[in-house]
C-alpha cells in the first residue's frame, strides 16, 4: 500500500523466499514467487496446492518461505484462500491472502474452485505460475500446454491449443486480471502493486519457464521469457474496471511500434518444440494459433477500450 | 432463555450451530442435508447469527473453505450427506491431519447407483479412518446437544481433532420432535470461546503441511492416534459436564438399556438403536431377558465398554445398517475385534438390515432376536452375516 517501484533499485530488499529452497536452477516459478513475496511483504498469508511450489519449500521441519503458508489439496487453493480471508475478516485482520498455484492446479483441477471464488467476489489474490504442464509429476500435458509441445503424455506434441484462462477470468468477473512475466520485472511489480491495492478477486497469470520440462538449459531462462513476449507467444496485458490494455513490449507490438520477432527464435532453444520445428505443417498451425490469439486480444482491447462509454 | 421447540433433526442441528456461536459456515446443498444450511443461511442473513455463510460451488470447496477459516482460529461448521461427503473426502482427511477441530454433520444417505435418498451408514463408514471423531445420534435432542458437545471435545487442546456427527436421513433429518434449545449466552457457560491449538498468524509465520519424509510422517499419525485416545478418555466427562449444564445425558460412549440381568444383547447405532429399545420392551414383556447397547461413539472406538457389556452374555446380535462388501457389517467387525482383544468368547450374530432406507420395525427386530437365539443354540459357528431382509 502506497508502495512505489519505479526502477529496479526500488525493489524491496527483504527476502521472503529464503535461500535453501530446492527449485531447479533457472526455475521461473521460484523467481516469480520471490518477486511476489517481495511486493506483498510480510503481512501476507499464502496457500499452495500440490505443485512444484509445494515441494521446493523444502522438507519438514524446515521451510524456505518466511510468511505463513498452508499447503492444501490440489483442487482447493481458491476455496481455502476464500476461507482464510473470511476467517481474518471475521477477526478484523487486514492482510493479503494469496493462492499460488501451478497451471494444473488452476486451468484444470482447480478451475471449478477458482471460478466459484471469482464469481463470489472473494477478496483474494490468485497467482497462477504457468509452466505449461504438470511438472511436479514429471512433465505431463495440462490444459495450459501449448499446441505442439512435447510432454510425456503428448510424445508427438500436443494436438490441441491451450485454454485461455485470462479470457475466462475476464468473463468470470474478476476485478483485476493480468499476465506477467518475470523477464519484465517492472511490468511484473507494477501489476502486483495494482493488484494489492484493489479489492475482490484478482487473478494474475505468470509466464513461468521450466528448464527440465521445456528441455532447455537454465542460463537461457530470462532470455527465453523475453523472447516469448518479443515473438508474441506470450502477451502482456491487464484488465481492470472494464478496460483492457496491452502493456510493456506487447503494447508496442499491438500499436505497431515494434515488429514481432520470428517465432523460431523462441521455439529453437526448447526441446519440447522439436516436433514442431521438424514439421512445416505443425509450425504453420502453431503460427496460426498465435495470430489467432492476437486477433482475439486486439478485438478484446477494442471492445474494452478506455473510450468505451459506461 | 432456553426453551423447548418442535423442530426437525436438521433444524436441531442448525440451532446447535447457533448456540455454539459458530462464526463461519460453508456448505453445498444435498438431500437430505439441505434444510440445515438453509436455516443457517437464514440465521446469518437476519443477524440472529454473527457469522459468515459462504455459498461455495461444491462440497470439496465447502470443506476447503472451512479448513481455511478454521486455520485462522475461527469456529467453523459444515454439513453434508452421502455423495457430498464422498466428493469432499480428500479434504475430510486434510482437515483431520491439519488437527482442526471442525464440526460437521453428515446426514446419512445411501450411495448410488441406483440413486437413493434414504438412510444408510456406508457414507460415514467409509470415512471411519479419516481421523474424525465419529458420533452416531438417534434423536433430535441428541443431534442438537452433540453439536455443542462436539465443539467442546474437539477444541480441547489434548484432542484438537474434528468431529463428524452422523444422523439418519429423513428418520431424523425431516422428523419433528421437541428439542430444548439454549441461547448462545446460556451455552457460553458450557462451551468456552475457541482457543485454538495453532492458527495462521503473520506475527508468527510457519509453513503447514510441507513435505515430511518417512522420518517424520509416522509421528504425525501417532499424534492423531494419541488425540483419539484422549478424546476417548474425555468423552464421558464432556457428557457429564453437559448434564450439569443442561440436565441431559445421552449415556456417554455407549448407552446400555436393560443390560444388568440380560442374557443377550442387541447392538445398533443411530435411529436403529431406538427401534431396538422398543423391541426390548416387548421382548421383556414376553419374559425374554434381553438388553440393548446403543453405540454412540464409533471413533475412537469404545472397545472396552462394549466388551464389558457383552461379557458373560449368551450371545450378541449386531444390527448393521451398512455393509462392507465381501465381509460383514462394520459394527460387527469392530465389536468382534474388541471381544477378541479382551479374550471374551460371546458368540456374535450379525444381521444386515435397513440398507438404502429399508424400514426396520421393532416387530422385525423381535423376530431377528428369536432367529439369532435359535441359531446360537443349534449351531456352532463361525457365523456369517445374515441378510435378514433379503427378498428372494
Ligand atoms: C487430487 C490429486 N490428483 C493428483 C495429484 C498429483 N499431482 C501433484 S502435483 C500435480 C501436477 C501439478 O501441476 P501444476 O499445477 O501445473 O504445477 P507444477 O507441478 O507444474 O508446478 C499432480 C498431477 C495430487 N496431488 N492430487
Ligand atoms: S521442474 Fe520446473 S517448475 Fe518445477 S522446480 Fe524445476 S524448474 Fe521449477
Ligand atoms: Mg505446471
Amino acid at each position: 500500500m502506497g508502495k512505489e517501484i519505479k526502477t529496479v533499485k526500488d525493489i524491496p530488499l527483504q527476502e521472503l523466499l529464503l535461500p535453501g529452497h530446492v527449485a531447479c536452477a533457472g526455475c521461473g516459478m521460484a523467481i516469480s514467487v520471490r518477486h511476489v513475496l517481495k511486493i506483498l511483504g510480510g503481512n501476507t498469508v499464502v496457500t499452495v496446492p500440490a505443485c512444484c511450489l509445494s515441494v521446493i519449500q523444502g522438507l519438514f521441519p524446515k521451510t524456505a518461505v518466511a510468511v505463513p503458508l498452508k499447503n492444501v489439496p490440489f483442487a482447493s487453493a481458491a476455496a481455502v484462500a476464500s476461507g482464510l480471508k473470511a476467517g481474518f475478516r471475521l477477526q478484523g485482520k487486514e492482510l493479503n491472502v494469496v493462492a499460488i498455484a501451478g497451471d494444473g492446479g488452476t486451468y484444470d483441477i482447480g478451475l471449478q474452485a477458482l471460478s466459484g471464488a471469482v464469481e463470489r467476489g472473494e477478496d483474494i489474490i490468485y497467482f497462477c505460475y504457468d509452466n505449461q504442464a504438470y511438472m511436479n509429476t514429471g512433465i505431463q500435458r495440462s490444459g495450459a500446454t501449448p499446441y505442439g509441445a512435447w510432454t510425456t503424455t503428448t510424445p508427438k506434441g500436443k494436438k490441441e491449443r491451450r485454454k485461455d484462462l485470462g479470457l475466462m477470468m475476464i468473463a468470470n468477473g474478476a476485478t483485476y486480471v493480468a499476465t506477467v512475466n518475470p523477464s519484465f520485472p517492472m511490468d511484473f511489480y507494477g501489476k502486483f502493486l495494482k493488484a494489492e491495492e484493489k479489492k475482490g478477486p484478482r487473478v494474475l497469470i505468470g509466464y513461468s519457464v521450466c528448464p527440465p520440462g521445456w528441455r532447455y538449459t537454465p542460463e537461457l531462462s530470462i532470455e527465453l521469457g523475453k523472447l516469448a513476449v518479443q515473438t508474441g507467444a506470450w502477451i502482456l496485458w491487464e484488465f481492470e474496471e472494464g478496460v483492457f490494455r496491452f502493456t510493456g513490449y506487447s503494447k508496442r507490438l499491438a500499436e505497431g511500434k515494434a515488429k514481432r520477432k520470428p517465432i523460431e527464435l523462441y521455439l529453437e532453444p526448447q526441446g519440447r518444440f522439436r516436433n514442431v520445428l521438424r514439421d512445416p505443417e505443425k509450425l504453420k498451425a502453431l503460427k496460426r494459433g498465435i495470430n489467432e490469439r492476437w486477433r482475439v486480444y486486439r478485438k478484446i482491447a477494442e471492445v474494452y477500450s478506455s473510450s468505451t462509454p459506461g | 432463555m432456553s426453551g423447548t421447540i418442535i423442530i426437525t433433526g436438521n433444524h436441531a442441528v442448525s440451532y446447535g450451530a447457533w448456540s455454539s456461536r459458530v462464526r463461519f459456515v460453508a456448505a453445498y446443498p444435498i438431500t437430505p442435508q439441505t434444510t440445515i444450511v438453509e436455516m443457517l443461511s437464514d440465521f446469518v442473513n437476519t443477524g440472529k447469527m454473527k457469522a459468515e455463510f459462504m455459498t461455495v460451488e461444491s462440497e470439496h470447496s465447502a470443506a476447503a473453505a472451512v479448513m481455511g477459516a478454521e486455520s485462522t482460529g475461527v469456529r467453523s461448521f459444515t454439513a453434508t450427506s452421502s455423495h457430498g461427503l464422498l466428493y469432499m473426502s480428500e479434504v475430510v482427511h486434510w482437515i483431520a491431519r491439519s488437527r482442526l477441530p471442525v464440526v460437521m454433520v453428515v446426514v446419512n444417505r445411501a450411495i448410488a447407483p441406483p440413486w437413493s435418498i434414504w438412510t444408510e451408514l456406508l457414507d460415514t463408514m467409509t470415512h471411519r479412518d479419516a481421523g474424525w471423531i465419529q458420533v452416531y445420534v438417534s434423536n433430535n435432542q441428541e443431534a442438537y446437544d452433540m453439536v455443542i458437545q462436539s465443539y467442546r471435545l474437539s477444541e480441547m487442546k489434548r484432542v484438537s481433532m474434528p468431529t463428524m456427527i452422523c444422523m439418519d436421513g429423513f428418520i431424523l433429518s425431516h422428523t419433528f420432535a421437541p428439542v430444548t434449545v439454549h441461547t448462545p449466552e446460556e451455552t457460553d457457560e458450557f462451551l468456552p470461546s475457541y482457543s485454538p491449538l495453532w492458527k495462521i498468524d503473520p506475527e508468527n509465520p510457519f509453513s503447514l503441511g510441507n513435505m515430511a519424509t518417512p522420518d517424520y510422517y509416522y509421528e504425525f499419525s501417532y499424534l492423531m492416534h494419541e488425540a483419539h485416545e484422549n478424546a476417548k478418555k474425555l468423552f464421558n466427562n464432556v457428557d457429564k459436564e453437559f448434564e450439569r449444564f443442561s440436565g441431559r445425558s445421552h449415556g456417554g460412549k455407549v448407552h446400555g438399556y436393560m443390560l444388568d440381568d440380560s442374557e443377550s444383547v442387541i447392538l445398533a447405532m443411530g435411529t436403529l438403536s431406538e427401534e431396538v429399545m422398543v423391541a426390548i420392551d416387548n421382548l421383556r414383556k414376553r419374559g425374554e431377558k434381553v438388553g440393548a447397547l446403543k453405540v454412540r461413539l464409533f471413533r475412537p472406538f469404545p472397545a472396552e465398554e462394549i466388551s464389558k457389556a457383552l461379557e458373560d452374555k449368551e450371545f450378541a446380535l449386531i444390527l448393521d445398517r451398512s455393509l462392507s462388501y465381501g465381509y460383514e457389517g462394520q459394527l460387527a467387525t469392530e465389536t468382534k475385534a474388541a471381544l477378541h482383544t479382551s479374550g471374551i468368547e460371546t458368540p456374535v450374530i450379525n444381521m444386515i438390515t435397513g440398507l438404502g432406507g429399508r424400514d426396520v420395525t421393532y416387530k422385525e427386530i423381535e423376530k431377528f432376536h428369536g432367529l439369532a437365539k435359535k441359531k446360537v443354540s443349534s449351531e456352532k459357528g463361525p457365523f456369517k452375516p445374515i441378510f435378514i431382509q433379503l427378498k428372494r
